[in-house]
């Protein structure tokens, strides 16, 4: 079941394609992590599909209404990049708002707050909150309800690595109960763990949008084999293994995915010149470069 | 209605924390107590009671002083919550912008009424403590009351419309404080030097009286001044009021808050966050 679905989403400012034809769906409990550059459209993306912002052209269904219906906002949840809240007023006040905006009870504001980590700082102003305090406020409300999509902007933004580790456990339990996930990042290697499927955005278009599995055997990028030789053993290793970089210890080597095995098997040879071999795959961020590349390339030609 | 009050009551926390409650109120009862004790001297020679003619004075005072606590009361209202960045996450809740305004509007109008009742009522408790007779007055008290609070109510719906056109707190500022300048200032100056100008013809007769209820706080003081034979004798302004009607004044009173907060949603509704 889909719960969010965009096809040729296209929004220009002036002369600007900010965003160009992208199309892709959510379903529920999937987590889909939107990556791109500054500018690249992130932001935009989430308010056309908040209905806070007007496409320009295109069609979008956000848990089968229009983006900004009233059936739709029912069903929705977004934490907006750099989370802000009036001042002058406590987290509690702030969330119980939300609660009763929502159409739910205040009296779950200090259980949400909890969840958060922020029971202790509950009563005081949120002028007085560090920016990842205000960041787990905007949290707190995006779990208000049982959100069928929840989207959030950059949600790790300031938090610490265990909130950031918590914050992905929150959202595993969210998407098992059958929520759909949005969420952009910049922090790659986060997202590359805790997401189903990857949309990468470059320069308004749609690059890619996959596994990361499915991504990395669509770039075909090279796998970095990383040997550790005995003592004194380098040389004769690199010799051996014809070419690679080496520092005195390791000897790196590249490969393509399929003469893996082959390389492995190599090195496995070795026998005794070998102390250890790691095996990396390109990351998240090889992959996203590639893909960014490879789009820049083709406005070129 | 559950939406709205949940704005208007975050929207009264923010209004008392940030001191406005408190700088009107202080305003009104400063103003009010001065006005009073300074209203007395002339008394006897009019023969009207001492609280009508601090009514007389009250009003006068209000005309200047609730416009510009409204105006500044809601001009951060819509330019401040774009500024701080807190709009986009309010809209994508399943509420209307009419709602949130008519949230705001609630909290701010009962601080004003607040402020208001609390000025009136130390200039009539001073009334009362120099003259027993002042019960004569409290009729025309009790109208000066709701009848500010319309006023306050249209400035405040004004002040809105100024703020989501503006979208900056520093232009809306800018803005409200220019309108209260033509409107309560500049407006009576102009339809004066217009009537010198005239010298009794068709602009005075014809045009000046509608002209005059036009502008909420002139048909705010026609009101209160036609309605108390009293208090316009205290006035000594009878002239001008008896040309119009009070129901005109008060169907003017009562049109502009409904008119300005339909403005007001219209241009919120212009606002993209």
């Amino acid at each position: 079941m889909t719960t969010l679905t965009l096809s040729n989403v296209t929004k220009t400012f002036g002369d600007m394609r900010a965003l160009d034809a992208v199309g892709f769906t959510v379903a529920a409990g999937e987590r889909v992590a939107l990556i791109g550059h500054n500018g690249a459209g992130k932001s935009t993306l989430m308010k056309i599909l908040l209905g806070l912002i007007q496409a320009t052209a295109g069609d979008i269904e956000v848990c089968g209404a229009a983006p900004g219906s009233d059936a739709a906002r029912q069903h929705v949840a977004y934490l907006p990049e750099n989370a802000a809240f009036h001042s002058a007023l406590t987290g509690l006040e702030t969330l119980r708002m939300y609660l009763r905006l929502r159409g739910e009870s205040p009296d779950q504001a200090m259980s949400l707050l909890d969840r958060v980590g922020l029971a202790d700082a509950a009563k005081r102003r949120i002028g007085t909150y560090s920016k990842g305090m205000r960041q787990r406020v905007g949290l707190a409300q995006a779990l208000i309800g049982h959100p069928r999509l929840l989207v959030l902007d950059e949600p790790t933004s300031g938090l610490d690595p265990v909130s950031r580790r918590d914050f992905y456990t929150m959202l595993d339990d969210l998407a098992a109960e059958g929520a759909a996930i949005l969420l952009s990042s910049h922090a790659l290697t986060e997202v590359e763990a805790r997401t189903d499927r990857i949309v990468i955005l470059s320069r308004g278009k749609l690059v890619a949008d996959d596994t990361l599995v499915g991504l990395r055997r669509r770039a075909a990028l090279p796998i970095r084999l990383q040997i550790r030789a005995r003592p004194g053993e380098a040389d004769a290793v690199a010799a051996e293994l014809a070419g690679g970089r080496q520092n005195g210890v390791t000897v790196d080597l590249t490969c393509t995915p399929e003469d893996k095995l082959l390389r492995l098997g190599q090195i496995a040879g070795l026998g005794a010149l070998v102390e250890d071999v790691d095996v990396v795959p390109p990351s998240l961020e090889d992959i996203y470069s590639h893909f960014s590349r490879v789009s820049a390339d083709g406005d070129r030609q | 209605m559950t939406r709205i009050l949940a704005t208007a009551s975050a929207e009264a926390r923010i209004v008392l924390r940030n001191r406005w409650v408190a700088i009107a109120i202080a305003m009104m009862a400063v103003f009010s107590l001065v006005l009073s004790a300074t209203g007395s001297a002339p008394t006897g020679a009019l023969g009207a009671d001492p609280l009508s003619v601090t009514i007389a004075s009250l009003t006068s005072l209000a005309v200047y002083l609730v416009p510009l606590i409204a105006l500044l009361m809601s001009f951060d209202a819509i330019a401040g919550e774009v500024e701080r960045g807190t709009l986009p996450l309010v809209l994508t809740y399943p509420i209307r912008r009419s709602e949130i305004l008519l949230g705001k509007f609630t909290a701010h109008l009962a601080a004003l009424a607040l402020a208001v009742a609390v000025g009136y009522g130390l200039a009539a408790g001073a009334a009362f403590l120099s003259d027993a007779g002042s019960a004569a007055g409290l009729p025309a008290l009790l109208r000066l009351f709701w009848t500010s609070v319309l006023l306050g109510a249209a400035f405040l719906a004004i002040g809105y419309a100024l703020s989501a056109l503006a979208r900056r707190p520093g232009a809306a500022a800018g803005l409200v404080i220019g309108l209260w300048l033509v409107m309560i200032v500049l407006y009576d100056l102009s339809l004066l030097a217009a009537i010198v100008a005239d010298d009794g013809g068709w602009f005075t007769t014809d045009i000046f009286p509608w002209l005059l209820i036009a502008n909420p706080a002139d048909a705010f003081r026609l009101y209160n001044l036609a309605a108390s034979e009293a208090t316009a004798a205290a006035a000594g302004l009878g002239g001008a009021a008896a040309t119009i009607a009070p129901l005109h004044a008060l169907a003017s009173l009562l049109l502009w808050p409904l008119v300005a907060l339909t403005l007001a949603i219209l241009a919120f509704r212009k606002v993209t966050p």
